[in-house]
């Protein structure tokens, strides 16, 4: 039995659609890996595993079924000091070190994630909700790579500096955010390890389990104790880290309201700071793109782990002679995104990180429609239990929405139209942010074009939300400075002698 | 009584090409020999520019800034160059306005017109080739061109030092101009008068008007409208240390990008460490692009 229903193909008369989804429902695929979690995890503070002086801890739930996977040692002010002293310690030797040995320990880092892969991607999609197919396939190979890359740095620093001698900074602190725990880890530790720095750093209190197994990894690999210390917990301790004397640098990852107070944290300070803020980038379809590619890459940029990311493609632009159709394939399209456990091979579409983050994108939802932009839902059915949230694009969005202009992290993307490339590069650019934008279009030379006149520190052609270690990450304006990746990227990880 | 009376100038600051009062009318005398007490005859009534003429200054650099970006690098290489030109020839004036100010003797005075042509001329090299050495391809594992470009900030406000009042200035204005960016600069409150002079060899520089802005007055007046003005992007400022944590509180409203030096100690602007690619990297975005290969 296939069920069909017309659809409108550019003004062709309608044909009818085979749906093969009522037909055969998939099996439900777990993926069966030992993520092998402890009952309960305590500091990693040099090289060991110790209490908390704080003497908490806190659950760590799991947002498909709000079960509790986890206990999580919370940080204070007294365990901050200790992870900075370890780290202070560990910098007198470990900058001496030959970048030769430096990038050792790296490949040794990278071998072993390689090594126990699947393992990391169910314990980080049990902790923080992702797909496991992405987690299997993106975040964790994607770590390693970055520790792979930035071991071969090691010894060859006066290369990515040229004219200039480039030393390392000391003691970095650093905080990462919630929706690629691991992966941010890697971005962040990698690079300041190869440049000779210690590092003291915070994952996020929903997502600090990878960052505690990685401990296991850095002593089997046989780090030297102090030169990466995890301390965990929330806002509070994030203040404590930020605000420790002894750090040479502050690398942070999170929302544009939280690096503003850092940087008045930091102000009158000599510490070095580099921040990967919020984004709300445009995807921008032109008419002659190859439009069912463009479809999957405006599925991809908004959906691809819940729209928990900084880059995500939030605002479609799209070439009003399309608009029509393209918006028909994309209602299509997210119909049959399969939304749910994320434990489960066949899901696209995993659980939202935490009950805040669900609240937050429930209420920039509900100020789109109170607003009269008109919600297109898809039809799937969610789970009873957890976190979740339906693929939901607006239409008859105006600039003016906070739909259009503010950070959902969410599932939720917001259509725009454009006529002339002039009006498309004006309402792309008409934002506070800039960290990326996207662009669809058969034309070489517009795609250099569209990608001088965005600003936006990442321009992806013909795809979106692709990421690779050798490629310099971070945005313009609000989204940030500095970058993450690349050799510029390295850079931001030294001073000039 | 002479037989003929010298004509004096009127000091007026270079804003958008042109030279102008500020919107206020107020000023500030300043004597020959840079004496505060009143004594030695007047050097001239410097423009005491306001937040308002700060907020012009911007928009002017806005506006010449978008044609600035898309000149070529050799253009800019050149124009920057002509500056060079225009300063060694009327390196004498500008010497003496060096020593009329009160920054310096002659002999100190001639040296630091000489250096600011040669940093000048150093800069002018560096137009079409910073993005060679601080841009690059990047091999990722994927079918794609990645590159990564540098590209100009925008507007960038400079806070001078007093100290080499016209070195200084250039120092800290060439390699923020070279790649593309425009900027706003408030001279040495000080010594203002060499930026008054220099304002009039940028005039005939062919340096497009707006490019460089440059204005005359107090910190203490100007300092939060560059901190927290949310067109100005970076912000270059020679300053003590209060002074950089206001700049750095400001600066947090927009996310903007400071580079602070504390004056009296950090910067030695006679010294090739003054100058370099990094400081061209201090003042620029990287942009990277992922262009698809094949079909």
């Amino acid at each position: 039995m296939t069920s069909t229903r017309p659809v409108s193909r550019g003004g062709s008369p309608s044909v009818p659609e085979l749906i093969f989804g009522d037909l055969w429902q998939y099996d439900p695929a777990p993926e069966t890996a030992d993520p092998r979690i402890k009952l309960r995890y305590d500091l990693f503070i040099g090289g060991k595993f110790v209490a908390p002086k704080s003497g908490k801890y806190f659950s760590s739930i799991n947002p498909a079924n709000e079960q509790i996977i986890t206990e999580i040692a919370l940080a204070n002010k007294n365990d901050v000091d200790a992870a900075y002293s370890a780290a202070a310690k560990a910098f007198t030797s470990w900058s001496k070190l030959p970048g030769r040995e430096r990038g050792k320990y790296l490949y040794r880092i990278a071998r072993l994630i390689q090594d126990r892969a699947r393992e990391f991607a169910v314990a980080e999609t049990m902790d923080g909700g992702k797909p496991i197919k992405e987690s299997r396939d993106f975040d964790i190979p994607m770590a390693a790579a970055h520790f792979f890359y930035h071991a071969g740095w090691a010894d060859k620093l006066e290369y990515a500096v040229p004219g200039a001698n480039i030393i390392p900074l000391g003691v970095v602190g650093q905080v990462i955010p919630w929706n690629f725990p691991l992966l941010m880890l890697a971005w962040k530790i990698a690079p300041a390890l190869a440049m000779g720095n210690t590092v003291v750093l915070k994952p996020a209190e929903t997502t600090s389990l990878t960052a505690l197994k990685l401990g296991e990894i850095l002593q089997e690999a046989e780090l030297p104790p102090g030169v990466v210390n995890f301390i965990c917990g929330a806002g509070e301790t994030g203040a404590a880290l930020v605000a420790h004397p002894t750090a040479a640098k502050i690398a942070f990852t999170g929302s544009t309201d939280v690096g503003k107070i850092i940087m008045r944290q930091l102000a009158g300070t000599d510490k070095k700071l580099t921040l990967e803020l919020g984004g709300k980038a445009a995807n921008i379809v032109f008419d002659d793109s190859p439009v069912d590619q463009a479809v999957e890459g405006v599925v991809n940029g908004i959906f691809f782990n819940q729209g928990h990311v900084c880059c995500a493609g939030s605002r479609l632009l799209v070439q009003e002679s399309i608009a029509e159709l393209f918006v028909e394939k994309l209602k299509r399209r997210i119909d049959v995104l399969r939304v749910g456990n994320p434990l489960d091979k066949n899901t696209d579409v995993g659980a939202i990180n935490s009950r805040d983050q669900l609240d937050k994108i429930c209420e920039l939802v509900d100020s789109g429609t109170a607003g009269g932009a008109e919600m297109y839902q898809s039809k799937c059915d969610l789970p009873t239990t957890g976190f979740y949230f339906k693929p939901t694009i607006f239409t008859g969005v105006t600039q003016s929405h906070r739909i259009a202009k503010e950070e959902i992290f969410g599932p939720v993307l917001s259509i725009l139209t454009f006529r002339t490339l002039e009006e498309a590069v004006e309402k792309a650019n008409n934002t506070a942010f800039g960290l990326s934008a996207g662009v669809w279009t058969d034309k070489g030379s517009r795609i250099l074009k569209m990608s001088t006149l965005l600003k936006a520190g990442v321009v992806w052609a013909n795809t979106f939300n692709k990421f690779d270690p050798s490629s310099p990450f971070g945005g313009y304006k609000e989204s940030g400075f500095g970058r993450e990746g690349g050799r510029q990227g390295l850079m931001d990880y030294g001073k000039i002698a | 009584m002479p037989s003929r009376l010298p004509v004096t100038k009127t000091p007026k600051v270079y804003v958008g090409g042109q030279f102008i009062r500020s919107e206020s009318g107020r000023v500030f005398p300043v004597r020959e020999g840079g004496n505060k007490n009143g004594s030695g005859a007047l050097l001239g009534n410097i423009p005491q520019c306001t937040r308002k003429d700060l907020r012009n200054a911007v928009e002017a650099a806005a506006k010449a800034g978008a044609d600035w970006a898309k000149r070529t690098p050799y253009n800019r290489g050149q124009i920057i160059y002509r500056l060079g030109e225009m300063l060694e020839a009327r390196s004498g004036e500008m010497a003496d306005a060096i020593v009329l100010s009160g920054a310096g003797t002659k002999a100190a005075a001639t040296k630091e017109v000489a250096a600011s042509v040669d940093r000048l001329i150093y800069y002018a090299g560096w137009a079409d080739k910073y993005e060679q050495v601080l841009g690059n391809t990047n091999p990722v594992a994927g079918p794609f061109f990645n590159f990564t470009v540098a590209e100009p900030m925008g507007i960038v406000g400079i806070i001078a030092d007093d100290e080499a009042p016209l070195l200084g200035l250039i120092s800290q204005i060439a390699p923020v101009i070279v790649s593309g960016n425009s900027c706003v600069a408030l001279a040495s409150e000080q010594y203002p008068y060499p930026a008054i002079v220099l304002g009039e060899m940028l005039a005939t520089s062919d340096l497009p008007g707006g490019v460089v802005n440059l204005l005359t007055g107090f910190r203490k007046e100007m300092l939060p409208t560059f901190a927290t003005h949310t067109h100005i992007r970076g912000i270059s400022a020679v300053v003590n240390n209060s002074e950089k944590k206001e700049l750095q509180l400001g600066a947090a409203d927009s996310i903007k990008r400071v580079r602070a030096k504390v004056s009296g100690g950090d910067v030695d602007w006679m010294a090739d460490r003054a100058q370099g690619a990094y400081e061209i990297r201090d003042f620029i975005e990287f942009k990277t692009t992922w262009h698809p290969i094949g079909a």
